[in-house]
């Protein structure tokens, strides 16, 4: 009798398991989303965006303050990359689709419009100790990617360059290797990252922070955003780094986060759209990012 | 009465079912992820390989295994002893009142969470062994450099997380030894230092091998703290003070951005450190078996 009940329980768990884990693939696979509002005249309905993962944090943040007003709109963010943000706006899976960078010449004919919402600057920082406070693109690359290895190269003191770079497959390091070529592109057209191995890597821009500003003879680069006197900010071409440089579009290492939509915007998204570039969505853009209006 | 008991006998079977079963869909959902990255990009090349530059799609992983091997055995040669010499002198040496002052002391650094330890690290230790010990190390070897993030700075530190499992597990085995061993030995003449080392010691070995497993145990899978430190360079360690990325460090670190491939690799790295903890444990039960049977 024992034994027997014992045998039941066994099978009732695996069963209860069993459900539970279709219940957890069921949420994976369930990102469809519903596409627009009703249309009506109280707004309703369900904005989805997708694309860039460096866009994301923030489109959840300007999702968060805009459901406060519009109780009755509900903001789904999604990730997937710049290339997906273009890609569901053509599939029509997404109302707004999310760039971390330009939209490409090839890409214009698939979408309808395109939104600057806020713009992202990569500050080139070293520790305060460096003699150095000036750098070229070129030699910000060659630096990153172990072709200069020492600061008298660029006209500092004699001493080993610390390269400090982020993780593989963060929005920061990907601005920056892209901007300043360390990324670049092979015959196939695969991407190959030339960060030098003899790099500290960090997982977080306060990480980055901590590190250069502890570390004699380091370098490395946090999101604008972040920068304080903790650490030197270098000029790159003779440019020092700032909201108006950025926006200017003087500093190089810079890139626009950009809204894309299709040919029809539902009320709902435009409402987003517009809650973004009031004066309180960009107040928020402002808490870590350059605003455009 | 009877239902009674039948419902709490069926409800702590269910508990039992839930916690297996949790490992058991664990091990599955890592070794379904992991597996079809590790079988297309080669086994041999993703152990042995050298590179581990995800972005470019090259997976080799064994600068990562070198990486959290060599921490976890610095942590627990400096650890092992510390911890031993401690047990013993909260043991047999100290009076109990100030012992139990020592003991808490000791046991409170297990309830400090990893990332201030890491943080800890970053702005004291590292900065140390720049200073400090690199110009030691250079009156042997002059070429030497480091930035301080290095395979010693994660060592101290996961050596001083693992202490207080160390100290309290070793501490109750040695006071777990029965009065009567110890006051034979005295009594047969001998010293104190020789009843510690060759009668206690060696009668509580069982416990404090259990001690040094789970330390280990928690030093391998640590992460928060040694990926602030050790610099996590995926490049393979000439010294003590060259910088190392570790595997949990690196699933850590990249799993929150990555593609979908380099999500699956990450996976395919949590099964070898999967393996690796496996095997470890099965050595380290192996020898407490052996050690404990003739120890008694």
């Amino acid at each position: 009798m024992g034994r027997n009940l014992l045998k039941k329980t066994w099978i009732a768990g695996l069963a209860l398991a069993l459900i539970a884990g279709a219940a957890l693939t069921g949420c994976g696979n369930g990102t469809d989303g519903g596409n627009g509002g009703d249309g009506g005249d109280a707004l309703s309905g369900t904005v989805v965006i997708a694309g860039s993962t460096s866009v994301q944090p923030l489109s959840e943040e300007l999702a968060e303050a805009f459901s406060d007003v519009n109780g009755d709109i509900t903001v789904e963010v999604q990730g997937g990359g710049s290339g997906q943000g273009i890609k569901s706006i053509e599939d029509k899976i997404a109302d707004l689709g999310a760039l971390s960078r330009e939209v490409k010449e090839e890409e214009k004919a698939l979408i309808a419009a395109e939104t600057v919402i806020a713009k992202d600057g990569v500050a080139v920082v070293v520790n305060p100790d460096c003699g150095v406070s000036d750098l070229t693109l070129e030699q910000i690359r060659k630096i990153y990617t172990g072709e200069i290895t020492n600061w008298s190269e660029v006209g500092g003191n004699d001493a080993p360059i610390v390269v400090v770079t982020r993780e593989e497959g963060s929005g920061t390091r990907g601005a920056f290797t892209e901007i300043t070529k360390v990324l670049s592109k092979d015959e196939a057209g695969n991407e190959i990252d030339g960060t030098t191995t003899n790099a500290i890597v960090q997982g977080s821009t306060g990480a980055v922070k901590q590190t250069v500003a502890s570390t004699p003879d380091s370098i490395g680069y946090i999101s604008l955003g972040a920068l304080d006197d903790t650490v030197k900010a270098l000029n790159v071409e003779g440019v020092a780094p700032s909201n108006d440089t950025v926006l200017s579009g003087d500093y190089k290492i810079s890139r626009p986060f950009i809204y894309v939509s299709g040919e029809e915007v539902s009320p709902a998204a435009q409402a987003f759209l517009d809650f973004v570039l009031s004066d309180e969505g960009q107040a928020i853009v402002a808490q870590e990012f350059i605003p455009v209006n | 009465m009877k239902t009674y008991e039948k419902v709490i006998e069926k409800m702590i079977l269910l508990c039992a079912v839930a916690a297996t079963l949790s490992v058991a869909l664990i091990t599955v959902f890592i070794f379904q992820s992991g597996l079809p990255v590790m079988a297309d990009y080669g086994v041999f090349d993703f152990i042995a390989g050298t590179t581990w530059k995800p972005t470019n799609g090259q997976y080799g992983i064994f600068p990562l295994i070198a990486g959290t091997l060599s921490v976890t055995l610095g942590a627990l040669a400096i650890g092992i002893p510390t911890g031993i010499a401690c047990a013993v002198f909260l043991a047999e040496i100290l009076p109990p009142k100030p012992a139990r002052l020592f003991k808490s002391a000791i046991e409170l650094l297990a309830g400090i969470p990893s990332v201030v330890y890491g943080f800890f690290g970053l702005v004291v230790l590292v900065p140390a062994i720049r200073n400090y010990i690199l110009p030691v190390f250079q009156i042997f070897d002059p070429d030497i450099t480091t930035t301080g993030f290095s395979i010693l700075a994660g060592a101290v530190i996961l050596a001083i997380m693992i202490l207080p499992t160390i100290v309290s597990m070793s501490e109750n085995a040695i006071a777990a030894v029965p009065a009567e061993y110890k006051e034979a030995s005295l009594a047969l003449g001998a010293n104190k230092r020789e009843t510690i080392t060759k009668v206690l010691i060696p009668a509580a070995k069982s416990g404090i091998i259990s001690s040094v497993i789970l330390g280990m145990g928690r030093a391998i899978g640590e992460t928060m703290a040694v990926l602030l430190i050790t610099g996590n360079m995926a490049v393979i360690p000439g010294s003590v003070l060259d910088s190392v990325a570790t595997l949990t460090g690196t699933i850590a670190m990249e799993m929150s951005y990555a593609s979908p491939t380099h999500q699956q690799a990450l996976f395919a790295v949590g099964i070898v450190l999967f393996v690796i903890i496996m095997l470890l444990n099965l050595t380290a039960q192996l020898t407490v078996k052996r050690l404990g049977g003739e120890g008694k």
